[in-house]
């Protein structure tokens, strides 16, 4: 992107971020059930928290509390949508977080979370959550990858009382590349032409198909493939799906000069299909001295980046 | 029927030295080689009235009509896939003086393909535009089949299982190319012999073919002049005769991945060109007293002989183990020492290897050659000639 591009993106992302500050607070969905027993037992099980104030009504009955409370430090879970339940009214954050995503800032970090408790929940409340936006900044360029910080508050009210708050902030970063991988993530730099003639071919090997060309009329079955049939002039071209075997009717094993994209040596083979045609590609999948003439091979696909997807072939009885 | 046999010849040859840096540019390299040629036929650049380069040559016709003051064209062509355009350029040569459309033709190959650009090289780009050529390069390319080693090796493996060749029948090939190379003063492996062991210790290109399986890259430039018969006796060397010239292309035909057809053990283009020379020629294989065969990679020089029925199919390594292609041997084979000793240029110092066994002046001559068979590159769309004495 240049920087131009760049720098109205960040216009672009500062303004929603203003607008949504000023839409300030906007109230959520209320907590499917209101705080109870069984909750506090799961939290405080998994937690590892034995306080008796949470869960033994005999002990907190002689507590400065006078009955069972809920502890502070789960106040998320008593609002939290679950995966499957639908997340009901938008918040604020929604617009933000979108627009960082789609600007490619897809990676998430959680760097604060401050929060504040105004007093102990007892069984019975009911709590609804309201979140406000309080801050964006950025681009900054940080060690996972230039990002910006956005930064909200929620307040959970029982009624019209605020119970609890807190503040949440977090790094929407765009992912470096990551080093250890470069090959994996660099574009295979040997790409097929693809045209009007050819591309059922690719389009099939992205569906897992391994497709020759067929007359409409005349039914007869030609690879690589052209836009007339050379036995009876038609351009009525149709496909079959091969069974996805061959044979090596040929091979090469490639060591010098390198090859972009392609790690040497690597074997190369004209295979010969029981449908009768012959077709060009890589046997990978077993150790070069075992390619031969006559070897017996099966198709399979690789994705060789994230655009191309090339066949492949593996002997048949791996 | 008319026929273009015996009515042209080779008038001039010229070239430059071979190297792997020329230090300067592929234009010059071709008009210092017309030149040549032009002064080797006594012929001035102001009688030249056509030319014809392959479609590969970088320098146009008129840049080099331009350099080496040729004035008024009235024909100029240029000649398609790679180096099977060699012979095919005299043959439009002689085909225009032999109708009128010229008078004197010169054809010219000149390129730095070891200091510029190396044919050996993968070419990224390959595939990546649908021409025709592109869209057949796409079935092949990106899984890394993308050198003229790896697809001359694909049909060398296949011909290896049909007929029981061996990677030293091949090898047999470099070393007698290079044993003629070693005694010819203006190849780059003058003086440089090589061993069977030697070949089969250099190191894997693409098996089945070893590095010394594979010619040298070469600059350098090489002009051929050619007008009619009657014209060239009058000139200051005795002519070869053009007794025929032949282009071939064969059925399911590829620039070098020709896989898909019937048969990968031969090379059907070929069998097209040595049909139409005997045809043209009424000539025979037996009344050729030696060949400059087309040896970019060892293996096509075993299918050649045998497409152009100088042995049976798969006789030729057995043709080459007994000596067949040595200077003292049956059949001749590029005295000169071929492209994998003399040097690369795309088959054209082949023609002029071949005019000089007719002139009887070569550095490795072999005896008196009436009539010496001369091949273009294999695996793509190629072309031939048979030069004679007058
Ligand atoms: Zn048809």
């Amino acid at each position: 992107m240049t920087t131009t591009a760049e720098s109205s993106l960040h216009e672009l992302l500062t303004a929603l971020g203003e607008r949504q500050i000023a839409v300030g607070e906007v109230r959520g969905v209320a907590a499917t059930d209101p705080v109870n027993l069984p909750m506090i037992h799961h939290w405080t099980d998994a937690m590892g928290d034995a306080n008796p104030v949470y869960t033994d009504e005999d002990f907190a009955r002689g507590s400065v509390h006078g009955e069972i409370v809920a502890p502070p430090a789960m106040i998320q879970v008593w609002t939290m949508p679950g995966l499957a339940r639908a997340k009901g009214a938008a918040s604020p954050m929604d617009d933000v977080l979108g627009a960082l995503d789609e600007n490619g800032f897809t990676g998430v970090v959680a760097t604060n979370c401050e929060q504040t408790h105004h007093r102990y929940l007892r069984l019975g409340e009911t709590l609804v959550p309201a979140t406000r936006m309080t801050g964006m900044s950025g681009p900054k360029t940080t060690a996972l990858g230039v990002g910006y910080f956005v930064t909200w508050v929620v307040t959970w009210y029982s009624g019209d009382e605020p119970v609890a708050e807190m503040m949440f902030r977090v790094l929407k970063f765009r992912p470096r590349e990551k080093k250890s991988e470069p090959e994996a993530r660099a574009p295979f730099p040997l790409r097929p032409a693809v045209n009007k003639d050819t591309a059922f071919f690719w389009d099939g090997v992205r569906e897992g198909e391994l497709r020759i060309q067929k007359c409409g009329d005349c039914g007869e079955l030609r690879h690589p493939p052209g836009p007339v049939c050379p036995s009876c002039r038609s351009v009525n071209r149709t496909h079959i799906v091969a069974a996805g075997t061959g044979e090596v009717y040929s091979f090469v094993v490639h060591h010098n000069p390198p090859v972009p994209g392609i790690e040497t040596p690597f074997a190369v083979a004209v295979i010969e299909l029981p449908e009768g045609v012959r077709i060009v590609g890589n046997v990978v999948g077993c150790p070069l001295e075992k390619v031969g003439i006559g070897m017996q091979l099966r198709v399979t696909y690789r994705e060789m980046d994230d655009e191309l997807v090339l066949p492949m072939w593996v002997p048949r009885e791996s | 029927m008319y026929s273009l046999s015996g009515r042209t010849a080779v008038a001039g040859i010229g070239a430059t030295e071979f190297s792997k840096a020329s230090g300067r540019t592929e234009l010059q390299l071709a008009a210092e080689a017309v030149f040549a040629a032009l002064d080797d036929a006594g012929l001035s650049p102001s009688e030249v009235d056509g030319l014809v380069t392959y479609t590969q040559d970088s320098n146009q016709e008129i840049s080099v009509a331009r350099e080496v003051g040729i004035g008024d064209l009235s024909f100029f062509s240029r000649v398609h896939y790679g180096g099977g355009a060699a012979c095919g350029t005299v043959m439009h040569a002689a085909m225009a003086v032999a109708t009128g459309a010229a008078s004197t033709v010169v054809c010219y190959r000149a390129f730095n393909e070891r200091s510029g650009r190396r044919f050996g090289q993968p070419d990224a780009g390959l595939g990546g535009e649908p021409s025709s050529q592109g869209m057949e390069m796409s079935w092949h390319v990106p899984y890394g089949l993308m050198t003229p080693a790896a697809w001359v090796a694909m049909f060398a493996q296949r011909y290896m299982h049909t007929y029981g060749a061996s990677s030293e029948d091949f090898g047999r090939v470099a070393v007698a190319m290079r044993r003629h190379a070693a005694t010819n003063p203006a190849a780059w492996f003058h003086g440089r012999p090589i061993t069977l062991e030697q070949h089969q210790a250099s190191k894997w290109i693409v098996e089945p073919l070893h590095l010394l399986d594979c010619c040298q890259e070469s600059d350098g430039a090489v002009a051929l002049v050619v007008t009619s018969a009657e014209r060239a006796r009058d000139l200051r060397r005795s002519p070869a005769i053009v007794s025929a010239a032949a282009q071939g292309s064969g059925a399911g035909q590829m620039m070098m991945t020709s896989f898909y057809r019937d048969d990968m053990s031969g090379l059907p283009e070929m069998g097209v060109v040595g049909r139409g020379l005997w045809e043209m020629s009424g000539l025979a294989p037996k009344d050729m007293q030696a060949a400059i065969i087309y040896d970019h990679f060892t293996p096509f020089v075993l299918s050649q002989l045998e497409e152009l029925g100088f042995c049976g199919r798969g006789e030729a390594k057995d043709f080459i183990a007994n000596g067949g292609i040595e200077i003292d041997g049956h059949l001749p084979v590029n005295p000169h020492g071929g492209q994998l000793g003399e040097a690369y240029i795309h088959g054209m110092n082949g023609i002029a290897e071949a005019v000089r066994q007719i002139r009887g002046t070569s550095v490795n001559q072999v005896g008196t050659v009436h009539n010496v068979l001369v091949t273009a590159g294999t695996g793509v769309p190629t072309s031939g000639l048979i030069l004679s004495q007058d």
